[in-house]
């Protein structure tokens, strides 16, 4: 029964192109995000459609556009209130997304604290392994010794229950700059040992992801050749397109350029610039709105990305079932950019980089904080209140005590107060674990400051 | 009428009072914090003379009033006597008895003692607004707050800003043990009997009973008419009605007019006692005491007494340190009261001893703390009487409440400009403790939030410019807030903590 099901899905997916297209086609304009399904029931109200797929020219794989990021999967506690992964939402999801043509699923062992490769392994592992294509790294965050790095390497296969991955990347690199490169893999004999691998046919494509400077990333492209980079992973979305936070990160038209350039096939992540882009100030949300009612501000997101010719695939965490059932809907239905698009999704950039926002992702690189803060937390319900229009400027303003009271009402809502900004003690231990340079303890201390001047009623 | 005027004032204060105790935004103090101000030990504590000679002329004129319409305590006992009276065959549930004088005036001259001797647990055990206010703090506010977070709950969902959440929590357990044994006493007295409390434990009755022999205005029993039906005397929840006599005990009896509203025969008055020549009702004096059908009521308070000081030791030791633990999130050990060379008292409070010797611990200051400093001391000594500790927040720069609610004086009213120049205590570094030597990383923390720049960081190796800095307190400037002591890293005890002043310092 299993097998049946498994080669059903098999053959949707591979010989998707057979698909009926004429009703899409004719239902594509007038869907809706699906609100209120049960996210288990798995209710097919995507109007069939069918998967964008591209080509890797290396080695000629047919990947999704939409790939599935399994960074982050929905949690639940165990009897011990411990938080673990809902292995049937789990399930459940990816059971969706195989459905519909999902074929691309990236991991890490450093993601959920091992959790999400186990979870991955026991969904995917329902289906044959030719299926899918496996995406996980080598997260040798902290310990870079040889024996430590190949054994996250050999725990990832057993973790995914697989032999090969199809997807291997060296983790983050160009956060600790060039040195930190080396020491992680070279000098200790790992990259030698993973392209010792490729070779074996164990790891079908070596690649990186990428954070950092620019100056690394073009020493990076300069081992091309030496190494072959079979891909590259960089983070794109239309504000980090020509908005990145110059010079600790590149703008993502650059980092895209050079790629094309050597013809090396590109994954985006933080296509949503985790989430940021999809909680957007209201006159953001109103312009994009405006121009397509019926669609939802994500797919603007995602058809920037997409509408790339080197790009293989999309990353996206889907952790509900409207997030993957919108996601696939873009994708299943997927229209390029038209240029006067991109001209409208630029200016839109334009308008959103003058937000002081920060601009974190909520990756929780940086957690846990030795002293409890809750970074990400702290983060989110700042940049909240920026796009809510939450921030005070000055105490004479009219609605002063409105703001006052939305901004500490919702700020002890949000963080435990033991947790709060005017507890970090600026050890500055969380910096080098921020992909997007952010620098946390000043950010925390701005907040702090601001807070206090709230409440003792002395901001100008 | 008279009841009806009586009942009308009577639901005023007690409901204001109430909501003094239970409103954390502190809104309601600025309207009628003066109901406070006029109970009568907290004005003798601040020695306020126009509210003291006011009551006592009140009383002077018309009899104990004040105990029907003015004490929170008072108002409640009727309150509960009423729903007693509600009950079927429990309408006429009052008769005379004599006055129980050994333990009223027992209880008075102990407290007396007490008062001048400075016991001060056992003065803030039978003061009579205190008493309510723990009641009022300890038992109704949580249910209050319980209420209020529903609100904010569903608010949250709203994304409305109306209500917030707040944290209930026993702030101490020997006041939370007293005032609800407190409570069950004055409930079961009341139920039963109405104002036996009033009149035979409570020294401010016992005080203004002195007045209230000898007031202007009384009610009076008309001989000529009355009918001898004894229902006045079924009703006087003083049971200070005695009609086998026509006499009336007016050291009991607090004005609740009850007599007068149910005389079917227009015999009870309520008037001028002195000119026309009553023809009966002076004080009466029941020489015996008729033990047999009466709780005694200063045995009871005095078990409770002892009951309670026994339940406070082994609270104290079962109060372990609790530990907080969420997904992602690096556990963080709950903080612990560090021990002080010298108490804290808030700003404003001059000194400990004039604030130990005013106050009669009624929980007002404790109830509006939005920092939750303020907690009752669980020591003997100054038992209920609030204490001041860092655990759980520090004393905001911007907050003044505590000084703008107390009644008796202990906490003087002063605002946040002055507050700025008080000093209460000062800052200690434990060198030990702090985290930049046990975990070699950069803090500052304290010296970040110190509104009174009085800590600076020093270069541990004062050579080498890249060195740590560790905090060091300029004792000169430190005004004892707490800013540091709450904001700095080290768990379970801070690495810096604030020891009090005897006298407060005001530059």
């Amino acid at each position: 029964m299993k097998d049946h099901i498994s080669r059903r899905n098999f053959l949707k997916i591979t010989g998707a192109g057979s698909v009926a297209l004429g009703a899409a086609a004719a239902t594509s304009g007038c869907l809706k995000r699906a609100g209120n399904n049960n996210p288990l029931s798995g209710n097919d109200n995507t109007s069939p459609g069918k998967m964008e797929y591209r080509n890797n020219p290396g080695n000629g794989d047919k990947v999704s556009l939409l790939g599935f990021g399994c960074m982050r999967w929905p949690m639940t506690k165990d009897k011990d209130g411990k938080d673990i992964v809902d292995q049937d939402i789990v399930n459940t999801l990816v059971d969706y997304a195989f459905k519909h043509g999902v074929n691309y699923y990236d991991t890490s062992p450093a993601y959920l604290e091992g959790q999400s490769e186990k979870a991955a392994g026991i969904a995917l592992g329902r289906y044959p392994r030719k299926s899918y294509y496996l995406a996980t790294k080598l997260s040798n965050f902290k310990t870079w010794t040889s024996e430590a790095s190949k054994r996250m390497y050999r725990d990832s296969m057993e973790q995914l229950q697989t032999d090969y991955f199809d997807y291997y990347l060296l983790h983050a690199i160009g956060m600790n700059g060039f040195e930190g490169f080396e020491n992680r893999y070279v000098n200790n004999g790992i990259l030698d040992f993973l392209l010792e691998e490729r070779k074996a046919g164990r790891i079908r494509n070596l690649g990186f992801s990428f954070h950092g400077t620019k100056d690394s990333f073009d020493s990076f492209l300069k081992l091309h050749d030496i190494y072959h980079w079979d891909f590259v992973q960089i983070e794109l979305n239309y504000l980090d397109w020509e908005h990145a936070k110059i010079p600790r990160n590149v703008n993502a038209d650059y980092l895209y350029g050079e790629l094309e350039k050597r013809k090396i096939p590109v994954i985006v992540m933080e296509p949503l610039l985790g989430g940021r882009l999809v909680n957007v100030p209201d006159n953001i949300a109103d312009k994009l709105k405006g121009r397509e009612p019926e669609k939802s501000i994500a797919s603007w997101a995602f058809r920037f990305a997409g509408s790339l010719p080197d790009v293989l695939t999309v990353l996206s965490g889907m952790t509900s079932m409207e997030h993957l059932q919108d996601n696939i809907n873009t994708f299943s239905h997927f229209k390029p950019l038209s240029p006067e698009e991109s001209g409208f999704l630029k200016e839109t950039a334009d308008l959103i980089s003058e937000y002081p926002v920060i601009p974190c992702n909520d990756c929780k690189y940086c957690m846990p904080c030795p002293y409890g803060i809750d970074i990400p937390g702290i983060f989110k319900h700042f940049n909240k209140c920026v796009n809510d229009g939450f921030i005070a400027r000055t105490k004479e303003q009219e609605d002063y005590n409105r703001l006052k009271k939305a901004y500490l009402v919702s700020y002890d809502r949000s963080i435990a107060s033991m947790r709060q900004a005017n507890h970090c003690i600026g050890c500055k231990q969380c910096i080098e674990h921020c992909p997007q340079s952010i620098m946390i303890p000043n950010e925390l201390h701005k907040i702090d400051s601001y807070i206090e001047r709230l409440k003792r009623g002395t901001l100008k | 009428m008279l009841k009806t005027i009586r009942r009308i004032l009577a639901a005023f204060s007690f409901i204001f009072i109430t909501l003094l105790f239970l409103d954390f935004t502190g809104t309601l103090q600025k309207w009628f914090g003066w109901l406070a101000r006029i109970q009568f030990l907290p004005a003798i504590m601040a020695l306020n003379l126009a509210v003291i000679i006011a009551l006592i002329l009140i009383t002077i004129v018309f009899g104990r009033i004040y105990c029907s319409v003015i004490c929170p305590l008072g108002i409640f006992q009727d309150l509960i006597s009423w729903m007693s009276g509600k009950r079927k065959k429990k309408k006429m549930r009052f008769s005379y008895s004599p006055e129980k004088k050994w333990i009223r005036y027992g209880v008075f001259v102990l407290f007396a003692i007490a008062l001048i001797s400075g016991i001060h647990a056992f003065v803030s055990i039978l003061a009579p607004y205190s008493s309510y206010g723990r009641i009022a703090q300890n038992l109704f506010s949580p249910v209050y707050l319980w209420m209020n977070n529903f609100l904010a709950f569903i608010a949250e969902k709203a994304d409305s800003f109306a209500f917030y959440s707040k944290d209930v929590w026993i702030k101490s357990l020997p006041t939370f043990v007293i005032a609800a044994l407190t409570f069950a006493i004055i409930f079961i007295l009341a139920w039963k009997n109405g104002r036996t409390y009033c009149n035979t434990v409570c020294p401010v009755g016992t005080i203004l009973s002195f007045f209230s022999r000898f007031s202007l205005f009384r009610p009076i029993i008309n001989t000529e008419k009355c009918k001898t039906c004894h229902i006045c005397e079924r009703k006087c929840k003083a049971a200070c009605i005695d009609l086998k006599t026509h006499k009336i005990d007016y050291s009991r009896c607090v004005d609740c007019f009850d007599c007068i509203d149910n005389c079917r025969f227009d015999a009870m008055e309520y008037r001028f006692a002195y000119g026309v020549k009553p023809k009966n009702g002076s004080s009466g004096n029941g020489g015996e005491h008729d033990l047999k059908n009466e709780n005694s009521s200063g045995k009871l308070s005095r078990r409770a007494f002892l009951t309670t000081t026994a339940i406070a030791v082994t609270a104290a030791t079962v109060k372990a340190g609790e530990k907080k633990i969420d997904g992602g999130l690096a556990m963080i050990t709950d903080k612990k009261i560090p021990e002080r060379k010298e108490r804290l008292t808030p700003f404003g409070s001059v000194s400990i001893d004039h604030f130990y010797d005013c106050c009669t611990a009624c929980q007002l200051c404790v109830s509006v703390c939005p920092n939750e400093i303020l907690r009752p001391s669980v020591e003997l000594e100054y038992l209920m009487q609030p204490v001041m500790s860092y655990e759980r927040g520090y004393c905001r720069p911007e907050c003044v409440k505590c000084s703008e609610v107390c009644p008796s004086g202990a906490i003087l009213k002063i605002t946040p400009e002055e507050k700025t120049a008080i000093h209460i205590g000062t800052a200690v570094v434990d060198y030990d403790l702090c985290v930049v030597n046990t975990d070699n990383v950069n803090c500052g923390n304290c010296a970040r939030h110190c509104p009174a720049g009085a800590i600076r960081m020093l270069r541990k190796d004062p050579d080498n410019r890249e060195s740590l800095r560790i905090p060091s307190v300029i004792e000169e400037r430190c005004i004892g807030c707490g800013a540091c002591e709450n904001l700095c890293p080290s768990r379970p005890y801070s690495a810096i903590h604030v020891d009090g002043l005897k006298i407060h310092r005001t530059d």
